[in-house]
């Protein structure tokens, strides 16, 4: 591929990531919304944040396969003790990964 | 301003963490495919979303077509389109050139860590947009730096593979402010394994953050018609 059809190639990755990330927020943010539509949005966070997690701590990614004997899960445990105890960000990062290196070392994969 | 600036930098930490080993073996995988420093540079300056950039990657080494490319690219980054939507209640009458400026770093961790700032007050937008733009920095600097570094990183130093499932966890709970919020987490919850399961890609994370959303704002809006306190 040549440097101008490498970087022609970029611009149009570049363009399809960012038009969905700006477009709602440009849009969205000069009008008032119903109120449905605002509070499924206020639930639209919590949902995500749980959708990302789950296949994480429940699924082996390949193949992808349901498990409940991750290393991630077990040191997920803890972190969410630390984080409903501490309510500290720093503090649940660092527990959660000093947790997942230790099993880590302690359970070979 | 410069208090602005500092907290967004001191929110920004689990992010640049996370992001660094990421961006590093980013920049591995990307200088085997046969990628230059400036190659990785432009790639992580103007597109800026992990997942595909590895997917890119791939591709690119595997002679997929352009076309494919940016297709595949259009369908991961989708999700945005949701937390972008989301975002925009704390956005009211705010510039367009500055939400512009902001879109550029809006990711599933900048996404989760200024929602979660925005919920609990004391947050301005400038922060916000101090903390997109040092994970950006993070993640061009750290990519590029995989491209130089080639293999001498090992893998899975001291568990830094765990932070960013650690904050995303972290966030989640600051996130539950009410039962119907930890409804609506377990619904996505096991949604999303089921859709992770049976969907291809990451199609997971749209269609099960959707679906228990909606179902959560049924079962709130059921809830208040009883006069249930649970709301």
């Amino acid at each position: 591929m040549s440097d101008r059809d490498f970087l022609l190639l970029m611009l149009a990755m570049g363009t399809v990531t960012y038009l969905p990330r700006m477009l709602p927020l440009v849009l969205l943010s000069r009008r008032t919304l119903p109120g449905w539509f605002a509070e499924w949005l206020e639930l639209i966070p919590v949902a995500i944040l749980s959708a990302l997690i789950a296949p994480t701590l429940f699924a082996h990614s390949d193949p992808r396969l349901f498990t409940l004997g991750k290393v991630e899960l077990l040191a997920a445990l803890p972190t969410l003790l630390c984080a409903l105890k501490t309510r500290s960000l720093a503090g649940t990062v660092i527990v959660g990964m000093f947790c997942y290196w230790v099993l880590g070392l302690m359970i070979p994969r | 301003m410069v208090s602005n600036i500092r907290s967004g930098l001191s929110a920004a930490w689990p992010i640049c963490l996370g992001y660094f080993p990421i961006g590093l073996s980013l920049g591995v995988l990307a200088q085997k495919g046969g990628f230059v420093p400036w190659q990785m540079a432009a790639m992580s300056i103007l597109v800026f979303a992990g997942g595909s950039q590895f997917i890119a990657v791939a591709m690119i080494g595997g002679g997929a077509s352009p076309l494919a490319i940016v297709t595949t690219t259009f369908m991961i980054n989708l999700r945005h389109l949701l937390m972008s939507s989301a975002l925009s209640l704390h956005f009211p009458g705010v510039s367009r050139r500055f939400l512009s400026l902001f879109a550029y770093g809006l990711t599933d961790e900048s996404f989760a860590v200024n929602m979660t700032r925005f919920n609990q007050g004391n947050w301005s937008r400038y922060s916000g947009l101090t903390l997109n733009h040092a994970a950006n920095t993070t993640w061009i600097v750290s990519s590029v730096a995989g491209v130089y570094l080639g293999q001498l990183v090992p893998p899975g130093a001291a568990g830094v593979d765990f932070a960013l499932t650690g904050m995303f966890i972290c966030l989640l709970v600051f996130q539950l402010r009410s039962a119907i919020f930890i409804f609506t987490a377990v619904i996505a919850a096991a949604a999303a394994l089921l859709a992770y399961l049976w969907l291809p890609g990451n199609a997971y994370v749209v269609v099960a953050s959707c679906l228990a959303a909606t179902i959560g704002l049924i079962m709130k809006r059921h809830m208040r018609k009883r006069g249930s306190a649970y709301e």
